[in-house]
Formats: C-alpha cells, structure tokens, sequence
C-alpha cells in the first residue's frame, strides 16, 4: 500500500486501543443505566466517578466541579448561553474573540440576536489577544470574557493566566475553549483563575462525542439540556458511560506522556516548518513562533494557489491536511482566523494546516517534504496569481 | 464528492499555459472569492485554433477551465461564445452545487476573451454579463424552472 501521512490531528485524532479496551465492558457487559438504584449499575456509577477524578486531576479542579457532556461544542454553548441568562440581572455585555472556533463565535452572534451585547477582540497579526484591549472592551455591564486557550487553526497560544487574574480582579467570569489545548499543554485552572473551561475527548486520543465543561464551584449558570437529574442535576441525559470511561482514561494517559511527546512532536514540527520555508519560495507560516503555539500545529499560506487544490494533490500522493480556503467549507468566504490575523484573500486561500500526532515520525516529515514543494511548485505554474505575484514582487524590489 | 471526469481533469488539465501574441486574452473571478481565470485564444478564419487558460482556484474550477477549452477548441467563434456553463458541468458528470459558480466563470472568461479578440478586429462586441447575472441566470433561473 502507497504511504499514508495523518497529519490532520487537530481535526481528530484515533482512539488510542488502550481507551477502547477500557471503554469496552460499557457497552456489553456493565450496560446498566447509572440512574438505576440497583448494585448492577454500581460499577457505572464508580466508573464515571472514575473518570470525574481523572479530568479533574489533570486540570486541578476539584472532581465535583466536572460535568461531562455531548462534545466540545456543547460544553461551549452551554458556557455561554447559561452564563448569559443567569447573570442577565447583572448585565448583559459578553467579550470574546474574532478567532474563536464556530462553537463561540455563532453562539456569541446568537446572544446577540437575543438581547445581548457581544464584543469580538481583534487579535495581532499572529493571532494573540491582547490584555490591554481587553480591558479597554470591558464596561460595567460585563459578565463573560471567553477566549480560547489555543486556536485550532493557527496554533497561537492565549495569555490566559493573564486574563484570568484580569478577570477575577473584576469579579467578570472567565471562560476558556481549551478544545485544542487540553492534555496538550498544561493547565492549572486555579492557578490560571479559569472559572469555566470546555474540553473534548476525541483531540486527544478519546472517543468522539463526549466532553466535559468544569464549572467553578459557585459559579452562578443556567442549565442548557434540561431534563432528567443526572449529573447533579445540572446536565439532563443517560450517560454516555463508556464515552466518559474513554474520556477519563484518555485525558490521564495523554497528560502522562504530554511533556514527552509535546518535546518529541514539535521538534518533528519545526523541522517541517523549517523545511518547508527553505523548499518552498514565497511561503508564509502562520501563526506564533514555536514556543508560543501549540506543539503539534504547523500553518502556511502559498499565494498563488487555492487550498482545495492543494489538499487534492496531497492526498493523491496520501498526505491528509487541512485548509482555510473558502472551496473547502462550502462557503465562499476563506476561515475566520486567517482573516483576523490580516492575511489577504489570496493568502487566507492558499493555506495549509499541517497538525502532527502520536504516529508522526521522521519519516513522515521527510515524505511531506519530498512531495510537497513539487505540488506547490506545478500548481503555481499553471495560475495566473502567481504570475501576477512574481511580476509586482520583482517590481517592488 | 467530485466525478472521475472533473478528478480527471483536475489532475491532467488539457491546455494549461499562455499563447504568444494571443488574438484575444480574458479573465474572470477574483481573489476574493478564490478563483481566477485567464483564458487565451489563437483565432484564424474566425475559428478557435488554440486555446490555452491558466486558473487560480479549486479542482472544479481547474476542470472547468480544463473542459471548456477543450470544448471550445476548434469550433467558431460564434459557437463558442454559446458554449453555457451548464454544457461545461454535464461535460465533467456534473459538479457539487456549492461549486457550479467555477462553471460560470469559465463560460465568463471565454466570453472576456472573445470579445477581447473582437475589439482588436474592430468587430462588435457583445454584451458580457457580470458574474453575478450569470451566476442570477443560470444557476437560480434553473432552481426556478424545477
């Protein structure tokens, strides 16, 4: 079989086969409904305990203040939207960030389309948030900041300690999408002053389809699935007990290896960034520096050529990424993010997000690099773009 | 997602590159929305003997650019600025919904060549439409007719 090159990690990685073989009696064997009073669900129960403990160890929170939910997205919603109409006696002004993942961003506009008044911060050209303008945007009304701990797409990462500290000086809650950055990069939610924080499983090596948001004890929120009693009666449904068995296991093996892989990852990274800008002419890396983003995360912009041409071409020799390009989304407008950090259109299309992982080895980067500068290389010959770019670049000089 | 034709296409596009002193050269799309396309002709006799496009954009966008020359290569210049957008999409078994405005911009950037080819001639030209009254024509004047 041709080589197969994974590089789309951030997107979703692979259970790791020790997770499924904890997740496995939950399904056959100890299936009993954890709301049950019978000693068959017993073992659900101490399972989900179980997990509850893991997550929290890993993020320094106490067990009581996890909830587990559907996903990332829902523990994103759930955030906002419960912050929003339990604290709307105190005022009705939510801040975020123009870069936040779809989750935020479209739940933000959704409060804004219900009475409430939603700030995006502007981001600096490498995608970080900056603590001045923040404060610059708060005002007496305010009672959420949400801003992601790293971003999916560029990799940056935020100055949450500091923001958290700005918060809880104001008495504002503050809430982290810490999606891509959970067992990835270490967090302290105390330390940070994180008074709500969304994770999900299947970034990092768990199943997909369970999350978890931790809620500061005292904490003021709304429900957001109301229903039954289950988690302490402030998250309504069956539990999904094997997903959050996978969960559990997951965030405590890969927090275990995190300094190990993350020093292993990103010396395999920055040798494709590096690699990559001295084959490549004309390329822009996207994003921080490397010790400021995340590991595993690698993003390019080649003007001249379109995303979706170039993911095509790279998948053809096996290599699987993503981009930013609007062709990609079904929309016509390029990602959000490229846009904030002040890339062109141009630029914003003909990106490339590399996001290595466990299964990344040297190899793989050598592979990417023998393929990869040959498909940029052809498909900027055949556009006109890039022939306009050559002629206003060699006029510039 | 895609057919085999517009795979085909996207990966061995027929008639990429420029012609010398073209008799007529057009372009369509922008940056904006992610797709441009130069087309240039070679005319004699009032018939399209060659014809060569280069394309910023997605793999529709390539095959479009890719198909249409083809189809227009060889034929008058009459029959070509009647080439549709839709001809073009049935030549590659059809392309995703989301992407028959790559379609469009082929049948655009040919008539942007023709007519420039007929401005040098000192010959009328025709009214080209903007991309948005193509796109308004073809695409949702067909939704319309279901």
């Amino acid at each position: 079989m041709a080589r197969q090159v994974y590089l789309d990690y951030a997107a979703t990685t692979f259970t790791d086969p020790r997770v499924v073989e904890a997740m496995n009696p939950y399904f056959t064997r100890s299936f009993g409904n954890p709301s049950s009073i019978y000693s068959f669900s017993e073992e659900n129960r101490r399972a989900i305990a179980e997990a509850r403990k893991q997550v929290a160890s890993v993020l320094g929170s106490a067990p009581e203040e996890i909830y587990f939910t559907g996903s990332g997205t829902e523990a994103d919603n759930w955030a906002l939207q419960g912050i929003a109409s339990k604290n709307r006696s105190k005022g009705n002004h939510i801040i975020t960030t123009k870069i936040e993942h779809h989750a935020i961003l479209h739940t933000g506009q959704f409060l804004q389309k219900n009475g409430y008044d939603v700030t995006f911060l502007d981001v600096d050209a490498e995608g970080r948030v900056s603590l001045e303008t923040l404060k610059k945007a708060v005002t007496d009304k305010t009672i959420l900041v949400s801003v992601m701990f790293a971003n999916n797409e560029i990799g940056t990462i935020e100055p949450i300690a500091e923001i958290g500290a700005f918060c809880r000086e104001r008495g504002i809650y503050f809430h982290t999408d810490a999606v891509q950055a959970t067992a990835h990069v270490p967090i302290d939610v105390k330390a940070m002053n994180i008074d709500l924080l969304s994770l999900s499983a299947h970034k990092f090596y768990g199943p997909k389809g369970v999350g978890a948001l931790y809620i500061k004890k005292g904490v003021k929120i709304d429900n957001f699935m109301h229903g039954g009693a289950q988690e302490r009666g402030r998250r309504a449904s069956t539990e999904n007990v094997a997903g959050i068995v996978g969960l559990g296991a997951a965030i405590e093996l890969a927090s275990s290896r995190m300094a190990s892989a993350s020093e292993r990852i990103s010396r395999l990274r920055d040798m494709l960034i590096d690699g990559v800008m001295k084959a490549v002419p004309h390329a822009k890396l996207n994003g921080a520096p490397s010790g400021e983003r995340l590991p595993n995360n690698a993003n390019f912009s080649f003007i001249g050529i379109e995303g979706e041409t170039l993911l095509l071409d790279l998948d053809r020799a096996g290599i699987y990424g993503s981009t930013g390009s609007a062709c990609s989304s079904g929309s016509l407008d390029p990602s959000h993010v490229l846009m904030a950090i002040g890339l062109s259109h141009e630029l914003a299309h003909g990106s490339l997000r590399l996001t290595l992982g466990e299964e990344t080895t040297e190899e793989d980067i050598q592979y990417v690099l023998s393929v990869l500068p040959g498909i940029v290389k052809e498909r900027r010959e055949m556009s006109p773009l890039w022939e306009d770019y050559l002629k206003s670049f060699d006029k510039g000089r | 997602m895609y057919s085999e034709k517009v795979l085909d296409h996207f990966q061995n596009p027929r008639n990429v590159g420029e012609i010398e002193n073209p008799d007529g050269v057009g372009q369509a799309g922008n940056p904006k929305c992610g797709d441009i396309m130069k087309i240039y002709l070679r005319v004699e006799d009032d018939v399209i003997r060659d014809i060569k496009f280069k394309t910023f954009g997605c793999a529709s966008a390539i095959a479009s650019s890719s198909m249409a020359t083809e189809l227009v290569k060889g034929k008058t210049v009459e029959e070509a600025w009647n080439l549709t957008n839709r001809a073009v999409a049935e030549a590659l078994d059809g392309l995703p919904p989301v992407k028959m405005h790559c379609s469009v911009l082929a049948e655009e950037a040919i008539h942007a060549a023709i007519n420039d080819y007929r401005r040098k001639k000192g010959l009328p030209v025709e009214k080209e439409e903007s991309h948005d009254e193509l796109v308004e024509h073809h695409l949702h004047g067909d939704e319309e007719e279901k």
